[in-house]
């Protein structure tokens, strides 16, 4: 009877609980949205490489070299030489070596040239391997594998012919549309850029470029796909490197070896070391969206708190009828409690409503633009722990109407 | 005895120089039906407030059913108030936006009368006050004023009360409803054995009870004990 008392008076200023319930839910869903996307960045960044104990490139910031060879976001500073890279692969304390070569796209994908150790040591979250959906690895120069997004997004199957665009614009007008590329693999999904990736050999980006000079193509050239194939396709450049070492033990000792060499400037990161340098960047931003997040809240709880206590002003009749039909006032404090509480929760199911509404909308577009995978199941313990703050600040909220509730219950008695 | 006041002063904690009531000695036996009345202000309502426990006296001692509510704590004239007093106001006596069984089931939610089956008690009493089924599921903001009040008497009547209080119920009422009205309660406290007490300026109401109090009789504000 009482849970229906509240709803029924909840329902009859429909108006302005609308309203309240509305500013509640946007806050809620602003509030369980930052920590959400704060916790799912760190886990989607810190899933997308594993096993990997160096990352090599052109001398520049570390993070700067994470972001771009790992995340696929930014640009390389510049490239290093193949010669470099054959080097140091043949250092007898690494285990495998993945040579990557960026700068062309397909639709606004990056496309990533690399060899077939990519996919045989590379691996993503728990120590999880790449696996193919559809096909194999790539084999012939102009053989591509993509990933699992792309091929969902795009309706790509098997056998398809991909253009490839010089550039990583998503509308570029420089085409490498002489030589398209054959889907010959579909890759797993792994909630990683992976998924928004198209992976082709060193030697397909090589024969892509043989006739371009400064990114256009020499009108004069006539080279046939042919008489490519039949071509030594050595890559001069890539644009860094990931490396597995046959021993933890050694990571430091050629990581410095590698930011001492002397033929070439390069720089070698621990992945696990820049994600941390990136995550303390980031909790100035992020604790600073959570303070503006919590403030929003708090608006909308003075916004309910405000129109409780303006509700009691206009139900004195009602106040006195409860009480002499012999409520106490204990109960017209807690009446009021429940009106908050009831509000407080619909608007949090409707906010996590409305999230998971938008992450699912989002998705694609966060993964490709930004290389976050951000999961769009939200229950997690750290949502319900924010969820049981916010009713405990609503209930805290509305003890001022509720104690002029009572207050004014207590008057009629005298 | 069912109500007994002796010595009963009582003034508003806020003018405490102005007496509303001074009422030396008033008693109702068991299952009277009392028409007390008087003009507009002159503390008719203050004396149910009283009776019913929302306003405890100054001085004196008020005994309602042998239980002394001037010795009562708030929580217990609450309780004392739903377990064994009835309510029915000028207006307002029903939650608006409750249909009238919601109306009358609320009133049970604070009582702690024993009861076999309230949907079945609210049935009959509506039955008894024709309410039809189609009505008592209708808010009772929707309703005529006549039958909000016949709702009121339900309710009022719901916790089967010894003493019902009925403050000028029929004073937004027509002709024909008043009458309607009246006859419906009469009969209903005659049916349980109700003490009524009745408060109205209108005397053409008075022929429906056997006794007649005027409250200037009952209160001496001429002089304090």
């Amino acid at each position: 009877m009482f849970l229906r008392l509240a709803l029924k008076s909840l329902l009859n200023r429909r108006g302005s609980v609308l309203l309240t319930l509305m500013a509640m839910t946007v806050s809620v869903s602003v509030l369980l949205a930052v920590e959400h996307i704060r916790h799912q960045a760190k886990e989607s960044f810190a899933n997308t490489v594993s096993g990997v104990d160096l990352i090599v490139g052109a001398r520049t910031g570390s993070l700067n070299l994470l972001l771009y060879s790992v995340f696929r976001i930014g640009s390389p500073t510049n490239n290093i030489a193949w010669e470099s890279f054959e080097d140091i692969a043949s250092n007898p304390q690494v285990k495998w070596a993945i040579p990557i070569t960026l700068g062309d796209s397909h639709k606004g994908y990056r496309v990533m040239g690399t060899t077939q150790d990519y996919f045989e040591f590379f691996s993503y979250g728990n120590q999880h391997k790449l696996s193919f959906d559809k096909g194999h690895a790539f084999k012939q120069v102009f053989d591509v594998v993509i990933g699992s997004g792309i091929a969902k997004t795009l309706g790509y199957s098997l056998g398809e012919e991909l253009i490839l665009s010089h550039g990583i614009a998503s509308t570029s007008f420089s085409l490498h549309d002489d030589r398209p590329f054959n889907v010959v693999g579909i890759l797993e999904p792994t909630g990683t850029p992976i998924d928004q990736t198209l992976h082709v050999s060193l030697e397909g980006i090589e024969a892509i470029h043989i006739d371009w000079k400064n990114g256009v193509k020499i009108p004069s050239s006539h080279i046939t796909t042919d008489q490519i194939e039949a071509l030594e396709l050595k890559p001069k450049t890539i644009t860094a490197f990931m490396l597995g070492l046959k021993s933890r033990m050694t990571t430091f000792r050629v990581q410095r070896d590698i930011n001492q060499y002397m033929k070439e400037p390069m720089l070698a990161i621990l992945p696990g070391v820049a994600l941390s340098e990136l995550w303390q960047i980031m909790s100035i931003l992020e604790n600073t969206l959570l303070l503006v997040a919590v403030l929003v809240f708090i608006a909308a709880l003075l916004g309910l708190s405000a129109m409780l206590l303006s509700s009691i002003r206009d139900r004195s009749r009602e106040i006195q009828l409860l009480r002499v039909i012999g409520a106490p006032p204990s109960f017209l404090f807690l009446f009021i409690e429940l009106e908050a509480v009831i509000i407080t929760l619909s608007s949090i199911v409707l906010g996590a409503g409305l999230l998971s509404a938008c992450l699912i909308t989002a998705q694609d577009f966060l993964i490709s633009r930004f290389g976050l995978n951000i999961g769009t199941n939200i229950l997690s313990e750290s949502t319900l722990y924010f969820a049981f703050s916010m009713l405990a600040a609503a209930i805290v909220a509305a003890a001022i109407p509720s104690l002029s509730a009572y207050s004014r219950a207590k008057s009629i008695q005298g | 005895m069912t109500i007994s006041l002796s010595h009963v002063h009582f003034s508003y904690p806020d003018t405490p120089d102005k007496p509303v009531l001074n009422i030396p000695s008033w008693s109702v036996t068991s299952q009277e039906h009392v028409f007390v009345h008087g003009p507009s202000g002159c503390g008719k309502s203050t004396l149910l407030n009283l009776l019913s426990g929302m306003l405890a006296p100054s001085e004196g001692e008020v005994t309602v059913l042998g239980k002394r509510l001037d010795n009562m704590s708030h929580r217990q004239r609450d309780q004392f108030r739903a377990n064994h007093i009835g309510y029915v106001f000028q207006q307002f006596n029903l939650i608006p936006y409750l249909n009238a069984v919601e109306n009358i089931q609320l009133a049970t939610h604070f009582s702690r009368t024993k009861r076999t089956s309230v949907k079945q008690e609210i049935e009959e009493l509506l039955t008894k006050l024709n309410i039809s089924p189609d009505d008592s599921t209708k808010q009772t903001a929707k309703l005529s004023i006549g039958q909000q009040q016949r709702v009121a008497i339900a309710r009022a009547l719901i916790n089967k009360p010894e003493l019902l209080i009925a403050d000028e119920p029929t004073s937004s009422l027509d002709q024909h409803n008043r009458d309607n009205f009246m006859s419906v309660l009469m009969s209903l406290v005659s049916a349980y054995n109700i003490t009524l007490i009745f408060v109205s300026h209108d005397m053409s109401l008075s022929h429906y009870f056997e006794r007649i109090d005027a409250l200037s009789d009952i209160s001496r504000l001429g002089g304090k004990h």
